[in-house]
Formats: structure tokens, sequence, C-alpha cells
């Protein structure tokens, strides 16, 4: 008789939800009629995030104190459970944005199994509580992008971006598993609170495990470095997947990176501190300065997310409970504007037949009013422009670091937002200031596709993008009971 | 509590989402924008009714918490100086948001809510009472700006516009960072309970920003392009009410909260204020352009009063609150006219291609030449005094300043008397043909209630620059207890 651990199958739920979509997707490639395959499919997908979110909302009432799930597996706390909703929300706007993507038919159903179960992955891997968990869970969520990248393999490029990612993603992993198992050599542990408790905080060996998963998870959350796979996965993926991963995997490898270092590492705080800092500096000054010379819009966006990164690890850089407030709140407005972003993107790209550069964005704030509009909010809430979410984030980012007494990284990181005004407002420009007579490329012709649920998406995220400005005090509340499930 | 001062700062910016959305054309769209601004006046004269000039304390003002952990809230009020900065801009955007229906700007749906957004933002710049809320609404301005001038503005509008935002957003970063920095060593960032810090670093944050906006030499060079590319009405907005956000925040913020860095870096901000006056004025005496000589009047007049606020004294801090108002209403009303004379004659307002255009045309004339005299303080206007009260109070500091500030005054008669000749007097322009009409009543309406207000002001200066010369030791504990 194997003894089995008692399995709290409610803390499981926003994972396990997502899980059953994808395998009923599965089901659905192969029973359901061709014709009727894409309803169906969107429509379970959507009901899987649907799902996991409000069971996430549960979890995040119901979870006032943090425990161990499945023999110290996995953790259920409210910093888990709000990471899960915001997943959740992204990935059930990712499915709107999806549906009236060129596809073939015959994969369609895959589609959205793959991305059901990414965001299965992502939700478990919030949640991970051990270094087998961590990688198990990183491992679930990027093959199943690495396959969603490739995926419409009649998009020149989306293969070879797919290869990419999959390489510079397997030498992510592969950091990280090496670092874990430096991690567990060294101590003997496996689960975070006790490699803390181990007593070898200053162990070379630890530290240096130390620094290869910090990089293994800096890989995903796409900061440089480690950003090098981002413009060409971000370019060459369907764009409704490009949203997803901006979003997703931003969230899902943030979130844990502060969960692990907080919990796994607190001994070593002073250098983690430092080697974090480093590589916010870093992503803020490559992400933006490469956003410069881009003229393809997904690859602005991906330098952009990439410098997104640099200012969400200032937040755990600064490793306090402002800072650890400061992330999850950032990642609110974050993850609402690079969706909307991507999903506007890919509102124009349907319309042209054509990859979205500067010089065929013209005229299209007048020809489609309420996705310029709201393609212009998102990017001053990049920009951190009030009126937007992404004021506060980058206030109470820089409030955060000020708070640890480093004044200086709110100088870079007002350095760094000074560069971006030019690119972002440069999307603003292209879309408004320029007459369409200067669009380089014949749009394909007739009246803009009608496509109801990518604009009911893009108003989901304009709605969070601009309510999270005005709502701060419910939501900092929210990050903040979340933040106190962490040590530090 | 009250409201007013939150509905000033709504009214605007629900006329403007109304403008957004509703299914009218754009002349319906700008009429609606039109009455939406001046019932915004209106509401103001109701917020003046209401208040009470014999106290010094903020008035008006309603507060509620936006998030507490940082101590951040929407605090709003105004104080019987700041009242009148609401007042000329509600009443300046207005003439501008009706000038920009009558002469029947294109996109109507965009541009109405734009200005309205407008609107609100800078009425919310002078009455924000807390520290973020009031960054919050400086970098809002810039936003609707930042449009109105890349669509509508003229054939260099994308490098207007770039230039415009790098300047704008370097200066508002760094002051971002020093509010950052300030608010939480304080605790709290409500600046009716932040107490002064001795930080130059600070000090030098904010001032970066309110000298690019204002604008002070050598901080400038946003200036020329951006204004001679803006529309007329955008232009009149940016000199008039945008630049006097800066100095407003030198007013409110700079001085206040940093006594000791003032007191230190006194001289460097008296002699920047004294370069951009003769350097200002100097450059409009030869701009080949009517808009040039308003524009670069507009730098030297920022000069000038960044005396009068580093005067350090009620006389000079007086006549820079008087004189605020003053020159938002001629700059407003100069470039308004500087736009009329550039439609009727279809160029860009180049002296070389006009004059004459006094001859049988006696309504423009007559306004171009009262705005003009008032502008260059002629005694019995209201300029007059303002500049006189901030000549008196910077001679405190040495009468060095006070000479260099008397010697821009000369300056002044010389260039807006050269700008009055080169477009009414002279020969008649090339470019001046009879089908160049007179101000039409439309135009009249708009303009002439600016020059009513300039008259009002010249027979009562004192409501503005209230009991002068009741000696407060220092002059801006009297605005900002």
């Amino acid at each position: 008789m194997i003894h089995k651990p008692h399995v709290d199958w409610f803390a499981l739920a926003p994972s396990l939800s997502l899980l059953g979509a994808a395998g009923l997707l599965l089901m659905v490639a192969v029973l359901v009629p061709r014709g009727a395959r894409k309803p169906v499919g969107a429509s379970l997908a959507f009901a899987g995030f649907v799902a996991s979110g409000i069971w996430a909302a549960f979890l995040d009432d119901r979870s006032p104190h943090a425990a161990a799930l499945v023999h110290d597996a996995m953790w259920r706390d409210r910093w888990g459970a709000l990471a899960q909703v915001i997943l959740a929300g992204s990935g059930a706007v990712a499915v709107l944005v999806s549906y009236r993507e060129r596809m073939r038919d015959e994969h369609v159903a895959e589609y959205y199994a793959l991305l059901s179960a990414a965001g299965a992955g992502m939700a478990f891997f919030v949640q991970a509580s051990n270094l087998m968990t961590l990688f198990l869970g990183l491992e679930w969520f990027s093959i199943s992008l690495y396959v969603l990248t490739a995926i419409d393999i009649d998009l020149i490029g989306s293969l070879e971006a797919g290869l990419k990612y999959l390489v510079v993603g397997a030498v992510g992993s592969a950091t990280l598993l090496f670092g874990s198992g430096l991690v567990y050599g060294i101590t003997g542990q496996l689960s975070f609170d006790r490699i803390a408790t181990a007593g070898h905080a200053h162990d070379a060996m630890l530290v240096v495990g130390l620094a290869m998963v910090i990089a293994g998870l800096a890989f995903k959350s796409s900061a440089a470095p480690f950003h090098m796979w981002t413009p060409d996965a971000y370019q060459g993926a369907p764009t409704p997947v490009t949203a997803f991963m901006a979003s997703g995997t931003k969230i899902a490898a943030l979130v844990v990176t502060y969960r692990v270092l907080a919990t796994a590492f607190p001994h070593d705080e002073h250098l983690w501190r430092w080697a974090v800092a480093a590589i916010a500096c870093l992503s803020l000054a490559w992400g933006n300065i490469g956003a410069l010379v881009q003229r393809n819009v997904k690859r602005i966006l991906a330098y952009s997310s990439v410098s997104h990164a640099g200012f969400m690890l200032i937040a755990v850089a600064a490793a306090n409970q402002l800072g650890a407030r400061a992330l999850l709140y950032y990642l609110i407005p974050y993850s609402a504007m690079s969706l909307g972003a991507f999903a506007v993107v890919a509102a124009r790209e349907r319309e042209l037949q054509a990859p979205v550069t500067l010089r065929n964005l013209a005229g299209f704030g007048w020809e489609r009013p309420f996705l310029g509009v709201s393609m212009w909010v998102f990017m001053l809430g990049m920009l951190g422009f009030p009126l937007t979410g992404g004021f506060i984030g980058k206030f109470y980012v820089f409030a955060a670091a000020y708070r640890h007494g480093w004044w200086w990284l709110i100088v870079v990181g007002v350095v760094a937002t000074m560069i971006s005004a030019y690119y972002y407002l440069g999307i603003v420009r292209a879309m408004y200031f320029r007459d369409t007579a200067e669009l380089q490329l014949a749009p394909a012709g007739g009246s803009p596709p009608y496509d109801p649920l990518l604009t009911a998406g893009v108003a989901v995220a304009l709605a969070v993008t601009v309510g999270s400005f005005f709502a701060v005090q419910p939501l900092i509340d929210v990050a903040r009971s979340a933040a106190n499930a962490l040590p530090l | 509590m009250h409201w007013l001062t939150t509905i000033l700062i709504v009214l605007p910016a629900a006329g403007a989402l109304i403008v957004a959305v509703a299914p009218f054309s754009s002349y319906w769209l700008g009429s609606f924008a039109a009455l939406a601004s001046l019932i915004e006046v209106a509401v103001w004269i109701t917020a003046v009714s209401r208040f009470h000039f014999g106290s010094a304390a903020l008035q008006l003002d309603q507060h509620a918490s936006w998030f507490s952990d940082l101590g951040v809230s929407w605090h709003v009020g105004q104080y019987r100086f700041s009242v009148w900065f609401v007042g000329m801009t509600v009443v300046a955007m207005a003439a501008c948001t009706i000038y920009g229906w009558w002469v029947g700007r294109t996109r109507g749906r965009a541009y109405f809510a734009l200005m309205l957004l407008l609107t609100g933002a800078i009425v919310g710049v002078f009455t924000a009472q807390d520290l973020l809320l009031f960054y919050a609404f400086f970098e809002a301005m810039l936003i609707p700006l930042y449009v109105l001038i890349g669509v509508w503005g003229g054939s260099e509008r994308l490098r207007a516009t770039i230039t415009f935002v790098v300047y704008t957003v370097v200066g508002s970063l760094l002051m971002l960072a020093a509010i950052v920095v300030f608010g939480l060593q304080q605790g709290t960032f409500d600046m009716t309970r932040m107490s002064p810090s001795t930080s130059t670093w600070l000090f030098l944050g904010f001032v970066a920003a309110f000298a690019i906006k204002s604008p002070l030499f050598p901080l400038h060079g946003w200036l020329p392009i951006t204004y001679r590319e803006s529309p007329a009405e955008v232009s009149a907005v940016l000199s008039g009410i945008v630049g006097k956000a800066g100095l407003y925040g030198l007013l409110r913020i700079a001085i206040p909260f940093f006594p000791q860095p003032v007191h230190d870096l006194r001289v460097l901000m008296l002699a920047l204020g004294s370069v951009s006056l003769v350097y200002g004025s100097l450059l409009a005496f030869r701009a080949p352009d009517f808009r040039g000589v308003v524009m670069y009047s507009s730098l030297a007049q920022a000069g000038l009063i960044v005396l009068g606020l580093f005067a350090n004294n009620s006389l000079g801090t007086d006549g820079a609150v008087l004189q605020i108002v003053n020159h938002a209403l001629v700059s407003t009303a100069l470039f308004l006219l500087a736009g009329m004379i550039e439609r009727r004659t279809g160029t860009r307002g180049e002296f070389a291609l006009l004059g004459g255009m006094a001859r049988g045309r006696p309504a423009l004339a007559t306004l171009v030449m009262t705005v003009g005299i008032v502008s260059l303080a002629v005694p019995l206007s209201t300029t007059f005094a303002g500049e006189f009260l901030i000549l008196a109070g910077v001679f405190q500091q040495g009468w060095g300043w006070a000479v260099v500030g008397a010697v821009a005054i000369v300056l002044a008669a010389m260039y807006m008397l050269r700008a009055i000749s080169g477009v009414l007097h002279q020969d008649v322009g090339p470019a001046v043909s009879d089908s160049a009409l007179d101000l039409r009543l439309g135009e009249l309406a708009i303009v002439v209630p600016l020059v009513l207000c300039l008259l009002g002001l010249s027979a009562w200066p004192n409501l503005v620059a209230g009991r002068a010369t009741s000696s407060a030791p220092v002059g801006w504990t009297k605005y900002a207890p």
C-alpha cells in the first residue's frame, strides 16, 4: 500500500480546470465536425479560463493563511492565487483575440488545447514551492508555448520563431535545472522554505546555484541579457499567441522569481538584490534602446516588454513589502496593456494581411476610432502617463526602490522612461499624424473586418488599464494581502 | 468639503467624453464644446462669488483618499491667487475652443474632445493640492497638446511634436523622481501637510520641469518650432496658459517647500530670469513674423515673472501673480489675432508680406493696437501695475535686477510697436488684398471679451494683486500657508 499524501483539490482547481479544458479540447479535435470546431473550441477554452479565474478568486478569498499542498510540493496562498486570477484574465482575453485569427481548420482545436494547457502550466507554476514543481511548471507551459509559436506554418517566420524560442528556452530551462541541482546538492533540500533554513547561505556552490536559478527565470521573464529570443519569437508567433506570451509568461515568471528569492534565499538577500537590480538596469537600457530603431510594431512591443521586465524587477530588487505590492499591482495594468496592444496589432494585421509596421499604421487611428484610441491609451500607459494604471505602477515601483534607499534605481527608471517616450509616442504619431494616403501598401479592400470578440477583448483591456488608475486602493489592498503571504 | 473645484475639473472632462461618442456632426459637436466651455466659465464665476478673499486659507476644497498606504489623495481646492489662475484658464480656453469652432477645424470630434480634456487638465494643475495629483494633471496636459499640434499643426508638425515632447517629458520625469523622493520623505503627498525640505537636488528636480514649461532661458529650445507649427489657438493655450503652469509650480511648490535652496540659488534664478527677459525681448525685436514676436515676448514675460517670484518679498510675488494673469490674457488675445491675420492673408504672419492692414479694417486695427499697447505695459494698464510691482519687489533684492527689468520694458515697447506697425501700418503688404476682410462678428465675440477682461483689470488690478503693500515679511507665506 503506497502512502498517498492528502490532496487539497480546491487549491489545485485553477490549474485543473484549465487542464480539463485542454483534455476536452483534444477530444473536440477529433470528435466535433470540422465546421463547428472553432466555436466549440474557443468557447471551451474561454470557459476554462473563466472557471480558472473564478476558482482562483475563491482561493484568494479562502486562503488568508498560507498552507502547504501535496506534501510540500505546492503552496496554497494569496500570492499564487492573485497571480492565477491575473493569468486567467489574460488567457480569457487571449481567447477572444484568437477567434478570428486566420488558422487552418484542422488545427484550431489543438490551438485552444495548447493555449489552455499553457494557462494550466502557468497556474501550476505560480503555486510551486519546491525545485521539482518549479521546473515541472516551467517546462509545462514553455513546451505548450513553443508549439503555439510555431503552430501557424503558413505564417512566414512562425516556424523559425518557434525554433529560436525552443532553442533559447531550452538553454534557459537547462540553466534553471542545473542551478536547482546545485542548490539541492548543497542543501539536500527541495522545498523552498527548507532550503532557506538549511543554513548553507554563504556556500559558494549555493550562490552559483542561486545565480543560475535567477538566470533561468530571467529567460522566461525576458529580462536582458536573457531576452534574445523575445523579439524574434514575438514577431514570428501568431499575434494572439504573442499577446498571451507577453502577459502570461511575464506574470508567471516574475511572480515566481519573487517567490523563490524571498522564500528560498532570504539569507542571500544582499546578493540577489544586487543581481536583480543589475538585470533590471540592463533590461531597461537594452529594451528601450533596442526599441528605438525598430520599425515593426510587434518588435517594438517586444523590446518594450523587455523594458517592462526591467521596471518590475526594480520592485523585486527592492525586496520589501512595498516592492511585492508594487510588482503585483504593476502586473495588472501591464498585462492588460500588452494584451490590448497586441490585439490592436492583430486587428490591423488581419485588415492588411501583412505585418504591421510604423509605416502601415498610417491613418489607422482615424479609420478605426475605438481601436485607435485604445492603442493610444495602451501606449500612454506603457509610457507611464496618468489616467492609466501604468502611471501608478511606475510610481509604486519607484517608491519601493526609494523605500529601500536605492534612489539611483529611480534615476535609471526615469531615464529609461524618457527614452521610451520616443517610440511609444512614435506609434501614436504613426496612427494619427500621418494620412492614409501615406500608406505604402494598399489595404485588403472593403470595410474593415467585423470582429466583435476582438473588440470586446480590447474593451476589457482598456477598462482594466484605465480602471486600475482610479481603483488603486482596492487593488493595492488585494496586493497587500497577497504580499503578506511571503516572508519578506 | 466643497464640490465646486471638483466640478471645474470634471465638467470639461465629461464634456470631452460626450463629444467623443455623441453621434453628431463636427459643427454640432463644436457648438456643444463651445457651450461646455462657457458653462465652465459660469461655474467659475459661481466659485468666485462664493470665495472669501479675506482669507488666505485653501477654499472650495475637497479631499478624498486615493490610496492610503503612500498617503496620496484627491485633494483639490483654490487659494485666493489660484482662483484667478483658474479664471484665466477657463476664459482663455473658452476663447480658444470657440475660435476652433469658428474656423471649423477638421476632424471636429477629436479636436473638441481634446480641447475640453485640456481644459480639465489645466484647471486640475492649478487646483491640485496633492503632489502626485498635481503631477498627474501636469502630465495629462501633454497628451491633448501632443495630438493637437501633431494633427492640426503646420507642415513641420512632426518635428515640432518631437521637440516639444522631448523637452517636456525630460523635465516632468525629473520632477516625478523628485516627487517620489519628497513625498516618501514626508510620509504624505498632501501639499497642505508637507513641511519644507533643504534638499537642493529635489529643488532642482522641480525647477527643471517648471523652467522648461514656463519656459526659461536656456531651456526654451522647444519654443520656436512648437509655437510656429501649432494651430494659432493651440499656441495661444501653450503660451497663455500652459506656460503659466510652470510659473505656478514655482510659486506653489518650488518656492514654499524649499526655502533654503531658494535662498542659496536665488541669484542663479534671478539671473536666468533676467537673461530670459533681455534675450527674449531681443529675439522678439528681430523676429520676422507676428507669431515670433508674441512667442519670444512670452519668453521675456516668463523671465520677468520669475524675477518677481524670486524677489523673495510680498511686492514681487503680488506682481508676479498679477502679471501671470495679465500675460495669460494678453498672449491668448495676441495669438488668436495672429491666427486671424494669418487666415486672412494666407501667410504665416511674415512682416515682409504684411502691412497696411489698418486701412479699412477698423476693428482689427483697434484690437491689435489695444492688446499691443496693454502688452507693452503702458501706464494705467494692468500690465503696468504688474511690472511695477515686480520691479519694486526685485529692487529690494538689488537695484541691478530692477535696472534689467526696466531696460526690458523699453525693449518691450520697441518690439511691440515694431510688430504693430509691421502689421497695421506702413505700405500695404503684397499678401494683403481687399479680400482680407475686417474681423467678423464671431471673431469679435472671441477677442473682445478678453480685451474687456484686460481693461477691467487695468481699472482694478488690486482685484488680483490683493493688498499688495501689506508687508508680509516673506511673500509666499501669504500664498501658501
